[in-house]
């Protein structure tokens, strides 16, 4: 028995609510108008006519303060995308627990792997690097310092990204590790870019795996920046292990075929 | 207050002993030091604002000169005395001078030590006497327009752009926020010197600047009229800055400080005797003031496990408390931080946070306890973010904490968007009018899961206090006790705006720099 889901084709992809193709869509936005009829016209006009959806219904709109309204509204999308014209966009990682990233560590490059992490430019948040190096690590899943085959150096928060790479010299790095927490306005961009222009500056970048994460960040951001992969939330300690072992593996002892890896 | 959690009398005055010796032990080993960033102070404290032809805020312009000159042992209220003696200007026409390269205080003449200590004197009970009558008019207001029921909820805006923030402070006064508190733009902890005038370029919050936070008091205080209810203003005093910018909130009104003894020495990596000195100031002005303080050992759940980290939030309880006392900060302004951080996959975690914020509750009867929402395992669903709230919510409500921060859907995303703040303050405001009266429903089981939880984590945090005493608070700093942060004594920030007062040192702001008696 295959479920709607397996009927529908992925050329022509559309929102699910309860329907297939229905279209069903959530917003919520706040508009700088005040409450009142105007403001709801605005809204609706927004959705409708800018934002390319059809029916649009407002369940909720709450004045905030004078000159603010809040809105909760549902609409339909009638676009639809093709699944089967989409670039891959993440690596094929495959994915592999911590005893696994180690027994493949030691099998593929036999030699542990030197990461070096930190929290850079003016970011205090230290939560994202903390939870993927720290041995503790994050809801039961150790960090890389509890790998058998890691080192793991974590500088912590409000790092240089100049300091960073010295220590990441001094450490013989494989990895840099950058979190990006908080950001505004593009800041996390900044100093993204920034770590990328100084490694290139040394002529490093072919020597070091560059990863990055935060809730900022996808693999795809992080690949324009010139970072070999991001990590945004949900991820956890073994799937960046899973990533540098991996790509360590491909890098030192490329497979043969390397249209068949032998993952 | 009656115990509901039976706690053992005796193991607390223990726990308040120890505490009360650390915080002995920590003002002995400051005592004959001042810092750089107590210096600005007293020279804020004597009327010098605004900044030099460069852009350098004029404390900081004098008391560099004064740095240059090897002046500072002395005091920068000596040099500025002097100055004032000398050349029959103020305070502030001196540092202006100084700004502007017109005035070097190394080429006056020394003049006589009475002259020099009346014209401090005078200059700072000027300063005194406009704060206490801008913190006399806000006590006022408050008093006659009257607060909410507690908890207060304390809301964070942080667009960094003041403007913006005001409006977004309105918007919470009109959900039924409290308490404002503009976050202050990422790494201004780190800044040795206070930024000047409005500012409307910040990242991850907005500078705190004397200037904005008149913005933010004035819109306040119109609204707080408009709608006969008063709505608080808070900031952070804490980083290299610590004692500045308390001087600046009592010269505009503020009613509470995040102004915690130990938070930038964990999580900004300043240096703890830097921190040390800075924040018995920084305190003392907040004391005086009449602002509330608020301590963060919230934080240290979201770099440790909630439940093995439980003790050290209480043993830092503790020391925040006694610290706090020790600068004359009297129980109704000391604001002490617990929070609602454990996994929510845990099985009875709402048990565990029960527990944990009832003997907070418990141990600190005359302090306006402070809660703090879940942040650390939200992870970007909002609606699950919100769920946890709504838990987070009747906790703070059935324990009588009398501040909240308020917990909003979109934690560890952004920081808030305007209507996010506003669904935060709905579901605070369903839980606290559906539960106002649980807290006196409520009576513990005596040999069940809370009481005992209870019980272990004061017995656990006593031993650790014992321990603290015994090595010392900077040794137990180094071996990461708080948060699982490891800190030396010499590393860190700001070390090197450390000094040793010389025998002749002036400094009006009195006790800032010796050791309680009885030490």
């Amino acid at each position: 028995m295959s479920s709607v889901a397996q009927r529908a084709s992925l050329d022509a992809v559309r929102p699910y609510g309860d329907h297939l193709d229905d279209g069903l869509v959530q917003l919520s936005f706040t508009l700088p108008v005040d409450h009142g009829p105007l403001a709801r016209e605005a809204a609706l006009a927004l959705v409708r006519d800018k934002m390319g959806l059809i029916k649009p219904e407002i369940v909720h709109a709450k004045p905030l303060t004078p000159g603010y309204t809040y809105f909760v509204l549902f609409a339909q999308c009638q676009h639809a995308v093709d699944c089967d014209r989409l670039a891959a966009v993440r690596t094929a990682t495959r994915a592999m627990s911590e005893e696994e990233v180690d027994a493949f560590v030691a099998e593929r490059l036999g030699r542990p792997i030197v990461v070096i992490g930190a929290s850079t430019g003016t970011d205090t948040h230290s939560v994202g690097i903390d939870s993927i190096l720290n041995l503790k690590g994050f809801d039961g899943r150790h960090g890389l310092e509890a790998y058998h085959w890691f080192r793991a150096h974590n500088l912590g928060s409000q790092v240089p990204n100049t300091a960073l790479l010295a220590k990441a010299f001094d450490v013989e790095a494989d990895a840099i590790l950058v979190s990006q927490t908080v950001t505004q306005q593009g800041l996390h961009l900044h100093n993204l870019t920034e770590l990328v222009e100084l490694v290139e500056a040394e002529g490093k970048r072919r020597d070091l795996l560059l990863v990055c994460g935060g809730p900022r960040i996808t693999d795809e951001l992080a690949k324009e920046l010139g970072f070999d992969a991001g990590f945004s939330k949900g991820t956890y300690p073994n799937d960046v292990a899973a990533f540098i072992a991996q790509e360590l593996a491909a890098r030192e002892r490329p497979p043969v075929d390397a249209a068949a890896p032998e993952l | 207050m009656r115990s509901k959690l039976a706690l053992d009398a005796g193991l607390v005055r223990s726990c308040r002993a120890a505490a009360a010796r650390v915080a002995a032990q920590v003002a002995e080993a400051t005592a004959g030091r001042s810092s750089v960033a107590v210096e600005r102070t007293v020279a804020r404290m004597l009327g010098v604002d605004g900044v030099d032809p460069h852009d350098v805020p004029l404390p900081n312009a004098l008391v560099d000169h004064v740095a240059e000159l090897d002046g500072l042992p002395r005091g920068v209220a000596a040099w500025v005395g002097n100055a004032m003696v000398a050349t029959e200007r103020t305070a502030a026409e001196v540092a202006a001078a100084v700004g502007a390269g017109e005035l070097s205080l190394g080429e006056l003449p020394w003049a006589e030590r009475e002259p020099i200590e009346r014209a401090i004197a005078d200059a700072h009970a000027a300063t005194i006497a406009a704060m206490r009558a801008r913190c006399a008019e806000r006590d006022a207001l408050r008093e006659r327009l009257g607060e909410q029921a507690r908890p207060h909820r304390y809301v964070l805006t942080a667009t960094g752009n003041v403007y913006e923030d005001r409006d977004h402070a309105l918007a919470v006064a009109e959900a039924g926020g409290d308490i404002i508190a503009v976050i202050r733009s990422t790494a201004q902890s780190l800044l040795d010197f206070v930024p000047f005038g409005p500012t409307t370029e910040g990242y991850g919050g907005t500078f705190a600047t004397q200037a904005n936070f008149r913005i933010m008091r004035e819109a306040l205080d119109e609204w707080s009229r408009a709608n006969g209810r008063y709505v608080r203003l808070s900031s952070f005093c804490s980083g290299l800055c610590m004692p500045e910018i308390a001087a600046m909130g009592a010269a505009e009104g503020l009613d509470n400080m995040v102004n915690d003894a130990l938070y930038g020495i964990l999580y900004r990596d300043l240096n703890i005797q830097r921190t040390m000195i800075d924040q018995r100031v920084s305190r003392a002005v907040n004391g005086r003031f009449g602002i509330v303080i608020n301590t963060g050992e919230d934080n240290y759940l979201r770099t440790a496990d909630a439940i093995d980290a439980a003790p050290s939030v209480v043993a830092s309880q503790f020391i925040n408390y006694f610290l706090a006392r020790d600068c004359g900060v009297p129980d109704a302004q000391i604001a002490i931080g617990n929070s609602f951080e454990i996994a929510p996959s845990v099985e009875n975690g709402l048990l565990y946070e029960w527990a944990h914020a009832q003997l907070t509750r418990e141990l600190f009867p005359e302090c306006p306890v402070k809660y703090m929402p879940p942040t650390k395992h939200m992870d970007g669903n909002l609606f699950m973010t919100h769920a946890c709230d709504t838990l987070f919510n009747l906790i703070t409500v059935a324990t009588d904490q009398e501040i909240q921060t308020i917990g909003i859907p979109t934690e560890g995303i952004f920081t808030p968007h305007i209507h996010d703040r506003v669904l935060g303050m709905e579901c605070s405001n369903y839980v606290f009018t559906a539960a106002r009266s649980l807290a006196d429903e409520i009576e513990f089981k005596p040999d069940g899961f809370i009481v005992r939880r209870a019980h272990e984590v004061l017995r656990e945090a006593h031993a650790m206090l014992e321990e603290i005493v015994e090595i010392g608070l900077f040794a137990a700093l180094e071996r990461a006790t708080f948060g699982d942060v490891s800190r030396t004594l010499e590393g860190g920030r700001g070390a090197d705006g450390i000094f040793d007062v010389a025998s002749d040192y002036l400094n009006p702001l009195a006790g800032a720099v010796e050791a309680p008696a009885g030490v």
